[in-house]
């Protein structure tokens, strides 16, 4: 059951500035939500009759439920990392209203039978989980998993995350099918072949500090195989997680310019650090794709400027200290990053970069809807789900991530000083964080 | 809105982790002390002090060379090695670096197939560490006793040039020896086939050149330094050994390329026929016993150091 079906009361925002891209809003509005949808949006103080709750949105930001396309909430299996309780706790306190969980956990969600595990209120979600199942059974890349039946029980997309799927009629099979179903397969690209014992980017940084190093070719060569296929398949649907190279960038561009359905997101490390940043062989500068080259930052960057870039995704992946705390090449590959998103893309994407809040908005909000059709999120025109993001684009704060909601704190933004605090998280009319 | 410098860690006073980050007139200072060590005349600099010896990967040289300094600055040394230990049983490297500290130990010499172990240790463990190989970044100690071997025979940097040739990106020798010899302005060239010697050598260190030309290296070379070609640590990588010791064995006729009193070194262990013939590995010219000897005075040294007694 979710939020939306249980709420009954209503919740006024007052005196916001309303960001509301796929409505094309960016102005200052009031919003109702009521029974758990948006029942109206109107000029300040125009909205009549009472409400249960006001929210006084003075000074702030009333943004789309955010949503994450690319979470790990390990569940089941790996309960020393995160929970669903957990990790959706963090989400709440970043402003995402929905996150999408990745299947390789353990056993990993390939089935009908997990989808529904994940779904069951004892998993104690405070905010919208979607699944990604397996593209794959047991993602080992050689057999299909039940498209259709996944599909019917509420995945909303496939993927082997973590591995890539390497075999080219296994992925062009995907995409037939998916594109059959509407479905999006989501690749991991990473040809593992050309990346073996490989922990960081490869570069000048990785041959200085003796780490073999993964090369671009390694991730740009999947996708654009990927991009081929889904340009000559019909109704194919591609999404790519975490892309992080220019060359692979380059691949998307031109997919989408042959207007293939091709999606994909990138992450807030990604656009924040390279591989020259990683010191002392800290394991929270280790994830996979790795931290790029600058060239590689500065091209994601022009990307999530010019509107190339459909969603901004955290890969939020825990790791237990001791799975972290140990030799570099043998720590396990993954960042958190729930909470700390929206503050990373206004200090770095607004702050530094010139670009406006309302496209950031849109990374969190419209597009990644859009990427895996996520009805009645994304935006908040009259009838949507009542998920909503207020937030603060010019609070001043220090992330500390012992103080962290995730069970991990596996991050290398501790300490940071960031720009852009989440005030209020609503799932469904309910409000799941205040701060 | 970044702290990264904040950071940067700090390691315990006398912790040698790498040559990278050493200053050049510390480097003097250790080699300059390491004259003045004899193993034959043993000093008590480390009377009653605990070295651990943590040796997670194979080693002949390294490891006899620092439990002999060891001993004869007075030191009791312990071995560990991965097998034969709880390492064995799964045990963390910062649980043995827990357990060596919670034992007692005054210094840990540490031995590690991946790279930036012994940095790990030393963030969470307040004993100095020192480096004595890790993966294919770092040994230190080995560019130490090769730059005093240098010293011995070339009396100064200046003006040097230095040929290393061979398997440069498996080498964490070569990576600490580029470092040591750049600081002193020496001339570094790499040497070797793309695959072992990448181009992206030359961001190692100001200084550094790499050619694909055996004759190249050693025109006007002062010093020839010879690397095996690690083939297990080649993951994946194949390359074609006729053709590699075709194009880059050191023979006695390639050898008088280089000047007249070039001197051969090599970190060994050698494996003859392959980067380098008989004739050269026992030739005038070669040094290779005694980098191997030079390494107990300088390791005396770095111990010394180590629990502050170089002075």
């Amino acid at each position: 059951m979710t939020n939306a079906e249980k709420n009954r009361g209503s919740l006024l925002i007052k005196g916001g500035h309303l960001i509301d891209p796929a409505a094309r809003i960016d102005a200052s509005m009031d919003v109702l939500l009521k029974d758990g949808r948006v029942a109206e949006v109107a000029a300040p103080n125009k909205i009549k009759g009472s409400a249960d709750e006001k929210f006084d949105a003075r000074g702030l930001i009333v943004a789309p439920g955010f949503i994450d396309l690319h979470v790990h909430l390990r569940e089941p299996g790996q309960a020393q990392k995160e929970t669903i309780a957990t990790g959706t706790a963090a989400a709440a306190v970043g402003g995402f209203t929905s996150v999408c969980t990745m299947p390789n956990t353990i056993p990993v969600v390939d089935s009908v039978e997990w989808i529904d595990w994940l779904r069951q209120p004892e998993r104690g979600a405070v905010v919208n989980v979607f699944a990604i199942a397996a593209a794959t059974r047991a993602s080992k890349g050689a057999t299909l998993t039940d498209f259709r039946a996944l599909h019917a029980a509420g995945a909303i997309a496939v993927t082997d995350d973590g591995k890539p799927i390497l075999d080219d009629g296994i992925m062009r099979e995907a995409l037939v099918l998916g594109g059959e179903l509407n479905f999006p397969v989501v690749q991991h690209a990473e040809d593992t072949r050309m990346t073996e014992g490989c922990s960081m980017h490869s570069g000048a940084r990785s041959f200085r500090l003796g780490l073999r190093g993964m090369t671009a070719a390694a991730e740009a060569s999947i996708v654009e195989r990927d991009v081929l296929l889904a340009m000559h398949i019909p109704n194919a649907r591609l999404h790519v997680a975490h892309l992080s190279t220019a060359d692979a960038l380059k691949s998307v561009r031109r997919g989408k310019r042959a207007k293939a359905r091709v999606t994909f997101e990138v992450t807030p490390h990604h656009f924040t650090l390279t591989d020259e940043d990683m010191r002392d062989y800290d394991s929270n500068y280790k994830m996979n794709p790795p931290l790029r080259s600058a060239s590689d930052l500065e091209a994601i960057l022009v990307a999530l400027a010019d509107g190339t870039v459909d969603a901004i995704a955290t890969d939020h992946a825990p790791h237990a200290a001791h799975e972290k705390e140990m030799e570099f090449e043998r720590a396990a590959f993954g960042i958190t990053g729930l909470e700390t998103a929206l503050a990373l893309a206004i200090s770095k994407l607004h702050r530094e970069k010139r670009i406006p809040i309302s496209r950031i908005v849109e990374l969190f909000t419209a597009g990644p809807a859009r990427c895996f059709d996520l009805r009645g999120r994304g935006s908040l025109v009259r009838g949507s789900v009542a998920d909503v993001t207020v937030f603060d684009p010019k609070k001043k704060w220090r992330f500390d991530a012992a103080k962290s909601h995730s069970k991990s704190k596996n991050t290398p933004f501790d300490g940071w000083q960031l720009m852009g605090k989440v005030v209020a998280t609503i799932v469904g009319g309910t409000m799941v964080h205040s701060g | 809105m970044s702290p990264i410098a904040e950071t940067i860690m700090n390691p315990a006073r006398g912790s040698l982790l790498g040559i990278e980050h050493l200053e050049a007139a510390e480097i003097l200072r250790l080699l300059k002390f390491a004259r003045r060590m004899n193993p034959d005349k043993p000093r008590p600099l480390l009377k009653g002090k605990r070295v651990l010896l943590l040796f997670y990967e194979a080693s002949t040289r390294t490891r006899s060379s620092f439990e002999i300094a060891a001993k004869s600055l007075g030191a009791y040394t312990v071995l560990i090695q991965a097998i034969g230990s709880s390492i064995e049983k799964g045990e963390s490297l910062l649980d043995t670096g827990y357990t060596a500290r919670a034992v007692g130990a005054d210094v840990i010499v540490i031995r590690h197939p991946n790279a930036g172990a012994p940095y790990v240790m030393a963030q969470h463990i307040d004993v100095p560490v020192i480096n004595a190989g890790d993966g294919l970044h770092e040994h230190p100690s080995q560019a130490l006793l090769d730059a005093y071997t240098i010293l011995r025979n070339k009396k100064t940097f200046n003006g040097l040039q230095v040929a290393i040739v061979g398997d440069i990106f498996h080498s964490r020798v070569a990576r600490s020896a580029c470092h040591l010899l750049s600081k002193f302005g020496v001339k570094i060239i790499l040497c070797g086939p793309p695959e072992l010697v990448p181009d992206i050598a030359t961001t190692l260190a100001p200084g550094v050149r790499v050619t694909r030309y055996i004759e190249d290296a050693l025109r006007g070379t002062d010093v020839v330094m010879l690397l095996r070609v690690q083939k297990e640590r080649f993951a994946g990588l194949k390359i074609n050994l006729p053709e590699y010791i075709a194009r880059y064995q050191m023979t006695p006729a390639r050898l008088k390329m280089a000047k007249k009193d070039a001197i051969v070194m090599h970190p060994g262990p050698i494996i003859r026929g392959l980067e380098l013939t008989s004739e050269v590995a026992d030739g005038a010219q070669a040094r290779i016993l005694e980098e191997v000897r030079n390494g107990v005075p300088m390791r005396m040294a770095i111990l010394a150091r180590a629990v502050g007694k170089m002075r």
